[in-house]
């Protein structure tokens, strides 16, 4: 198992280090600038180029890439272009609130998915199993900012429940385990959730259906196993394969979530990537895209190594 | 005394405290922005207008200062931590007066040392204060400005490289930090940034980056009628429409800047309140005059501002617009008395485009520059389809290129002889037009012709470059303001751009907001709102 860790963690250097290039690359691609953000639309050309040069813009971009990655081996994200705050400070901060957001989606995702998956698989081919096929289907097709806009209406602007935007009263920093704060998660969670919900019944069922017709099953029955019983191995052979889908829902909830937290005005990782690109904050932009693509890969990481310990099959492969 | 007496005692003591409160507590006005962060609160600050408008003239003072106590008139200068200026024979030698007695938020004295310190931060970059991003923001504000220096504690004197009338003006744009807090944060502008000081009416109290910044009244503010009468202003960015009109419907907010124009019935059949007022925007096509344009003939430009009907446009907007007459709205001091009336007349739009050679076998076609979206652009997508659809009454087949908001402003610097710009003819951009510079100068100055300036177009005319100077060297406001008159009628006259509206800075808030006058100004006075409970 150590030996399988190790080989998997020195796998992760190279895609990180592929994915830093690539980040860095793609961000230059897109036309814009970032100056934009910072001077008045009409400052002169020479005020430009004195701006350029003192954010290093005007510099080759493999130096300028040079530069990026020998700060960020020490640990330097650099600084906002638009907000001058370090992009370290400012990433992490969203992150934070994003894992929030993600884990919490997740916590309603997972069970309702998970339960409906099984509910499916095993009533396969009756009214039940078409109710939740039609519902995941659903979930899955629902374009979440449009829903989160509908739950805003009705929840927010209509009965008045829950709030509709932001992290509670004083914002993300002063957040607290209370009512008073969570009902501001409500929401965007719910909306959040919608997706993984549907992602991960449609896996549960195909995997509890398949699993359920294989022959060890009608052996356990044959040896007088209770329903319960040989519902415990079906899901046991359907876990690894189910936890893989949801380590990767949970990656997407991370890094996906920019169309919800722009709706919800929820101050994470998605919220922040939006202003980035609009504003071409090319540090922060980088530094985003790359917590996130390295956060996207812990979670495969740790995605697989729990894998492994559910099916030791997995750690031979 | 009796226990009855104690207790009535008791009673009235209560409620002259109670009334006491009420007098005084006038509530907290929590306002959704546009902006997608907190502009920056060193000073200079970032954010265009909006930027201005809440963290500039709400925490720091500038010495000129715009009137913002009138919605019926358009604004004009007046006296702020100078209570006098005036230039010398020399015509560049200019000194200002500074109010006695005002303070900083931190108890510091407002002094002339602080007026050339804030100058420094902005202009030599060799200053331990020099900030390259409040520099960022404030230099291009200032052209003019050649040295400065000390004459006596309340006194500054200014030299300009050129006689330059239009100095007061630049000088609205520089706002006064503390020089003593800055130094008590160990000189650095990130620490400034969570605890600034200025002279203004309103105290930056809470800053959180990106979620939301709480201002408190200044109680020692030197003008006592703009010492805030609300408890606190919460600041929220909202950058996205829907959740801003959610956050106003839902009661999370009292107050949000721009509602989309669909959502103001609803707001209004809801009992909330739409305050609009006309100010110096205008939303135009600025046209490429190159060679070979087919905007470089007045016939074509006149019949294009002919048939465009303005005032069918603005069920569009829902009303909220203020169809143009010219390139600054009516209402300016500066509009005068053009010859040319920018109205709806398609037949003589029709025999202007005959005039010119061209008909329904002879068509025209225009390429122009749009962004489906962008700061001030109003809503540029349906705006722009509908003059397309007007202007092919005229034989004129617009062809659009379309572009990002961020890339449209670079392809604004570059100019329209930049290849980038891929022959587009005209460029819809939406301009902040409040002082001659920003209004009139800089869109067809000979000497900032893109990518010198924002001369996009690439327009160079004697007459107008005479016009220019002499807005430069009339001293006499009177005088200045005929010129400034002289140079608006040439711009409508000479059709020099299609005019098509002026934005009217809508903005929604509850009913129980009172107090508040919106001046026909980017920039807005919230020192007389009160929460009606």
């Amino acid at each position: 198992m150590l030996s399988y860790l190790i080989r998997r963690i020195i796998l992760v250097l190279p895609v990180a280090f592929g994915v830093s290039i690539i980040c860095f690359l793609l961000v230059q691609i897109a036309p814009g600038d970032p100056l934009t953000a910072i001077m008045p639309v009409d400052a002169t050309a020479e005020e430009q180029a004195a701006m350029r040069a003192a954010y290093g813009l005007d510099k080759p971009l493999p130096v300028q890439y040079g530069i990026w990655i020998a700060n960020l081996a020490q640990g330097d994200m650099g600084k906002s272009i638009a907000t001058g705050r370090p992009v370290a400070a400012e990433v992490f901060g969203a992150v934070k609130n994003s894992l929030l957001l993600a884990v919490s989606a997740a916590v309603i995702a997972f069970p309702i998915g998970v339960f409906l998956g099984f509910l499916a698989g095993y009533f396969r081919d009756t009214w039940v199993d078409r109710a939740v096929t039609a519902a995941s289907i659903t979930g899955v097709s629902l374009p979440n900012y449009w829903l989160g806009i509908v739950l805003v209406i009705i929840f927010s602007v209509n009965l008045g429940w829950l709030p509709s935007m932001g992290a509670g009263p004083g914002g993300s920093q002063d957040w607290k385990w209370n009512w008073v704060h969570m009902r501001h998660l409500v929401l965007p969670a719910v909306t959040l959730s919608v997706v993984p919900i549907g992602i991960v019944a449609r896996t549960v069922r195909a995997l509890a259906g398949d699993i359920l017709t294989q022959d060890f099953v009608q052996a356990l029955y044959a040896k007088g196993m209770t329903r319960l019983d040989v519902l415990y191995h079906v899901a046991r052979n359907a876990a690894a394969t189910a936890l893989s889908v949801m380590g990767l829902q949970l990656g997407y909830l991370l890094g996906g979530s920019i169309l919800i937290e722009t709706v919800f005005n929820w101050p994470g990782s998605g919220f922040l990537l939006s202003n980035a690109i609009f504003q071409r904050d090319l540090p922060l932009l980088q530094g985003t895209i790359l917590v996130l693509a390295l956060l996207f890969v812990a979670m495969n990481l740790i995605v697989d190594v729990v894998q492994a310990a559910i099916d030791p099959r997995i750690q031979r492969t | 005394m009796s226990k009855f007496g104690k207790g009535v005692a008791m009673l009235a003591t209560a409620a002259v405290l109670a009334c006491g409160t009420l007098a005084s507590a006038q509530g907290t006005l929590r306002v959704g922005m546009t902006a997608a962060d907190i502009p920056l609160t060193t000073g200079q600050t970032d954010q265009g207008g909006e930027g201005m408008r809440f963290m500039g003239y709400t925490v720091y003072d500038s010495l000129i200062e715009w009137d913002l106590t009138s919605a019926d008139k358009a604004s004009t200068l007046i006296p702020g931590l100078a209570t006098e200026w005036s230039v010398a024979d020399d015509q560049v030698t200019w000194t200002f007066k500074l109010r006695d007695g005002v303070t900083f938020h931190d108890g510091a004295p407002f002094t002339a040392e602080d007026v050339v310190w804030n100058i420094d931060k902005l202009l030599d970059d060799g200053s331990e204060q020099y900030d390259p991003r409040q520099s960022a923001q404030g230099k291009s504000r200032i052209p003019a400005v050649a040295s400065y220096k000390v004459i006596d504690p309340l006194t500054v004197e200014i030299t300009t490289k050129e006689p330059d009338a239009t100095l007061p003006y630049q000088m609205t744009w520089v706002l006064m930090s503390s020089r003593a807090n800055w130094e008590a944060l160990d000189k650095d502008w990130e620490k400034v940034a969570l605890t600034p000081s200025g002279t203004g009416p309103w105290k930056l109290e809470t800053f959180v980056p990106r979620e939301r910044a709480e201002l408190v009244p200044n109680p020692d503010y030197w003008d006592e009628t703009r010492i805030p009468k609300l408890d606190k202003m919460v600041l929220i960015p909202l950058p996205e429409p829907n959740a801003r009109a959610a956050a106003l419907l839902s009661g999370q907010v009292d107050w949000i800047e721009a509602p989309a124009p669909d959502t103001i019935p609803a707001m209004e059949g809801n009992g909330f309140v739409i305050s609009s007022n006309a100010y110096p925007h205008n939303w135009t096509w600025h046209l490429s005059r190159l060679e070979g344009s087919p905007w470089n003939d007045i016939r074509v430009r006149k019949a294009a501002n002919l048939a465009i009907d303005r005032e069918g446009m603005m069920p569009l907007l829902g009303g909220l617009m203020v169809p143009a007459k010219g390139f600054l709205p009516a209402s300016s001091n500066w509009f005068g008395n053009p010859e040319f009336e920018v109205k709806y007349d398609l037949d003589a739009a029709k025999a202007l485009m005959e005039e010119a050679g061209f008909g329904p076998d002879n068509r025209l076609t225009v390429k122009a520059l749009m962004s489906p979206s962008g700061s001030g652009q109003m809503l540029p997508l349906p705006m722009n389809e509908y003059i397309q659809q007007s202007l092919a009454e005229i034989w004129i087949d617009v062809e659009f290129s379309v572009v990002e908001w961020n890339q449209m402003i670079n392809l604004w610097r570059a100019g329209a002889a930049d290849a980038a710009v891929d022959g587009a003819q005209s460029i819809n951009f939406t301009y902040f037009i409040q002082d001659p510079f920003t209004g009139l100068i800089r869109h067809l100055d000979c000497g900032l012709i893109a990518p010198n300036g924002t001369n996009w177009g690439h327009y160079c005319d004697d007459e107008m470059q005479e016009l220019f100077a002499k807005i430069k060297t009339t001293f006499d406001p009177e005088e200045q303001t005929k010129v400034l008159q002289a140079t608006h009628e040439k711009y409508v006259n000479d059709a020099l751009f299609l005019f098509v509206t002026h934005d009217v800075a809508p903005r929604a808030m509850k009913p129980s907001v009172k107090g508040f006058v919106q001046a026909q100004n980017w920039y807005q006075n919230f020192s007389g709102i009160t929460i009606e409970e």
